[in-house]
């Protein structure tokens, strides 16, 4: 080696190395969360957490935040309501964290809401629907795309009484975001005369559906709105392929969580064809902002070895979104003051690989950018077709449309 | 009235299914009075080879239920030996730390299976899966069908082979009267050793119909816990028919109550009718 190669090189490593002991220095600024690695949630938990894993890996690339590294201190919560409070109170009081992320999902989320409010801690949301809308605490930011609570429903019925669409049928999970999602269902039929021809609510642990299609097959409705969540939503749509649903019905689905993962779209196959349903990302050009395509090569990578979700469209983006808007936040206020930092999350609007997110002043995004996508001419077995656009064809909202609804039902199925 | 004749056909084919994933404890527990509350983790796992056979080698999900039922047997041996020579050899407290000793087997198992699978929901292909049997107006899923006709063979069968084969009575024998067994120079625990195979390798089949009713993630032998238990306990211990006549008033109660009267009720109904028997009748339906 030549000796002023050699002479660069030591200083390169000297400058990385001074570089890296700067950042271990001080101590790491520590991100708090639980997140469902096992149970009915832990396929969007590990997605998300993946997410938020790729934006800490970014960041401290980057130097970290206030010059500090960002750490993760994660538990599982078993997908289970009844865990969380304790491992968000030994997140706050034990592991002594600087910030708290929320788990993914609803039901998690919904039992540490009253304790953030009492501790005044900020709690940055993660895919949960409405649990902020009765305990009203003014630093709860939710990265979803939901929007007011009635958009979501809202955009779905817009979508069937344009299709002719004159009485709904509901079916519903137990549980806290399904029944939140039928109760703002049942708001928007009861204000635009809709009537309610059926009205079902299944627990959970429901093994097979098939007759509960046949009952709801029975009231003969035009539209069905289905609230599931992921062990079920297979269920359902098989019993709906196999009792049928009637040629009465315009539109099918609306909130049924779980068709939008990977291993469930790849396992049913054919059976999606027709569906309506909601997204939060589909690979359309509409959808792409600054570091969408970087964040989607590398997650597409870090997803086979970590055995998570392959696609990763639902989840994952948002909790790199969570990220950089706390980063932002953290930068422009430049501390980890959570009531500045709640402020000025309040205030602006933030640039993330999802787009530009602006907060109301319940936590909620000022306007819906929920997706209501119909799934078209989707073959059995072969995960890699949802990589191309136009296997979910957006039907709402109008500036990221990409086609028009096919209905009824049974049309749309061919 | 269609509606009320469909809820039946459907609740009798569910209540075979049920029958099918229940008959293995009510050898292991109704028989043997060995508390396997693993015996939902020990279905999953088999569902999960299931899918992996069907997945690589594109082998139907039954006949891949039936290449791995040997391989269950040996397990069933293995685990049984475990706990003979840990707890039941030991004492007459051996039940209740049986319960942890299964319960920690069956969260072994739930973590296997998600750092071999991932925590995704798995299913299965086959021909029969995702189309129906059209009878006019009304029309029952193929899969369903074809898991009440394997459920009722392989209840009617493991009935026979305990009725009337050597080992079979030998297995009651030794539910029964395991001194007196012993007197007869039969060697009590290698009985129950085998029995305790058997039981776990129906569970090769039932993990198949189990896949094929519906898809399966890890997590799922907690939603069958109750299911199962209800079964046995309801059939009366160690009653194979008794399992089958249990598990279809439980599917029919279900699909009754799932089509008429709201779905929020069929758990509670489960149980409800669970105690409704055991009030009536302590020993279950067929218990003696």
């Amino acid at each position: 080696m030549k000796r002023r190669t050699f002479l660069g090189g030591a200083m390169a490593v000297a400058v990385v190395g001074y570089g890296s002991s700067t950042l271990a220095q001080q101590p790491p600024i520590k991100i708090g969360m639980s997140m469902p690695q096992t149970g009915g949630l832990a396929g969007g938990g590990k997605a998300s957490l993946l997410g938020i894993e790729i934006w800490r890996d970014d960041v401290n690339a980057k130097g970290g935040l206030l010059g500090r590294k960002v750490e993760l201190v994660v538990y599982d919560d078993k997908s289970s309501a009844s865990e969380t409070p304790a491992i968000y109170a030994k997140l706050v009081d034990v592991d002594k964290v600087d910030l708290l992320f929320a788990p993914y999902a609803t039901v998690p989320t919904a039992p540490i809401m009253p304790f953030v409010k009492q501790r005044g801690l900020l709690l940055m949301g993660n895919f949960s629907f409405q649990v902020n809308s009765k305990v009203g605490h003014d630093m709860w930011f939710n990265n979803a795309p939901w929007g007011p609570a009635d958009s979501w429903a809202a955009s779905f019925l817009d979508l069937a009484q344009k299709a002719g669409g004159k009485n709904m049928a509901l079916l519903t999970a137990d549980q806290e975001f399904a029944q939140n999602l039928a109760l703002t269902a049942r708001d928007v039929a009861k204000k635009r005369n809709i009537p309610i021809v059926f009205d079902q609510v299944y627990p959970p642990n429901t093994v097979e559906f098939s007759s509960i299609v046949r009952a709801l097959k029975a009231a003969k409705p035009d539209i069905v709105y289905v609230a599931s969540y992921p062990p079920d939503s297979a269920g359902i749509l098989r019993a709906v392929n196999e009792i049928g649903i009637g040629d009465s019905v315009k539109i099918f689905g609306g909130g049924m969580v779980g068709l939008q993962f990977a291993a469930v779209m790849s396992n049913l196959g054919s059976l999606l064809n027709g569906v309506v349903n909601y997204n939060t990302w589909l690979p359309e050009k509409s959808m792409y902002f600054d570091g969408t395509k970087e964040f989607f090569d590398k997650y597409t990578k870090r997803a086979v070895e970590a055995k998570v979700d392959p696609l990763g469209y639902y989840l994952a983006p948002f909790g790199y979104a969570m990220g950089q808007m706390i980063e932002a936040a953290v930068g422009a206020t430049k501390s980890l003051d959570q009531k500045g930092i709640a402020k000025y999350l309040r205030e602006n609007e933030h640039k993330t690989i999802v787009g530009p997110i602006a907060f109301s002043a319940d936590g909620e995004r000022k306007e819906t950018a929920t997706l209501q996508a119909q799934f078209r001419g989707v073959k059995d077995k072969d995960i890699e077709q949802f990589r191309s656009s136009g296997r979910q064809v957006i039907l709402f909202p109008d500036k990221l449309k990409t086609g028009d609804l096919i209905s009824p039902f049974e049309a749309a199925r061919n | 009235m269609d509606l009320l004749l469909g809820a039946v056909v459907l609740g009798v084919l569910l209540g075979c299914f049920y029958a099918a994933v229940s008959v293995g404890l009510s050898v292991a527990f109704g028989l043997l009075d060995v508390p396997h509350v693993a015996h939902p983790a020990f279905l999953v796992l088999a569902s999960y080879g299931v899918f992996q056979l069907n997945e690589s080698y594109d082998i139907d999900p039954l006949l891949a239920g039936l290449a791995i039922t040997p391989l269950f047997f040996v397990f069933g041996l293995l685990a049984y030996r475990v706990y003979y020579e840990t707890f039941e050899r030991r004492g007459s407290d051996a039940a209740v730390r049986g319960i942890a000793f299964f319960f920690g087997i069956a969260f072994i198992i739930e973590v296997l299976i998600i750092l071999q699978f991932g925590v995704d929901q798995r299913s299965v292909s086959a021909t029969y899966i995702g189309k129906s049997w059209r009878f006019g107006e009304f029309r029952i899923p193929i899969r369903q069908l074809v898991a009440f006709a394997v459920a009722l063979a392989l209840t009617v069968l493991l009935a026979v082979y305990l009725s009337k084969t050597f080992m079979g009575r030998a297995i009651r024998a030794v539910a029964q009267d395991e001194e007196a067994l012993r007197l007869m120079g039969a060697n009590p625990v290698r009985i129950k050793q085998f029995a305790f195979g058997i039981a776990t390798a129906v569970l090769g089949i039932a993990g198949a119909l189990l896949i094929i009713v519906a898809p399966v993630e890890p997590t799922l032998d907690r939603a069958y816990i109750g299911r199962t238990f209800c079964v046995v306990v309801m059939a009366g211990l160690g009653s194979i028919s008794g399992t089958l006549i249990a598990a279809i008033i439980l599917g029919v109660a279900e699909s009754i109550v799932l089509t008429l009267f709201g779905a929020s009720w069929a758990p509670a109904i489960s149980f409800a009718m669970l105690l409704g028997v055991l009030a009536v009748r302590p020993q279950g339906l067929l218990g003696r």
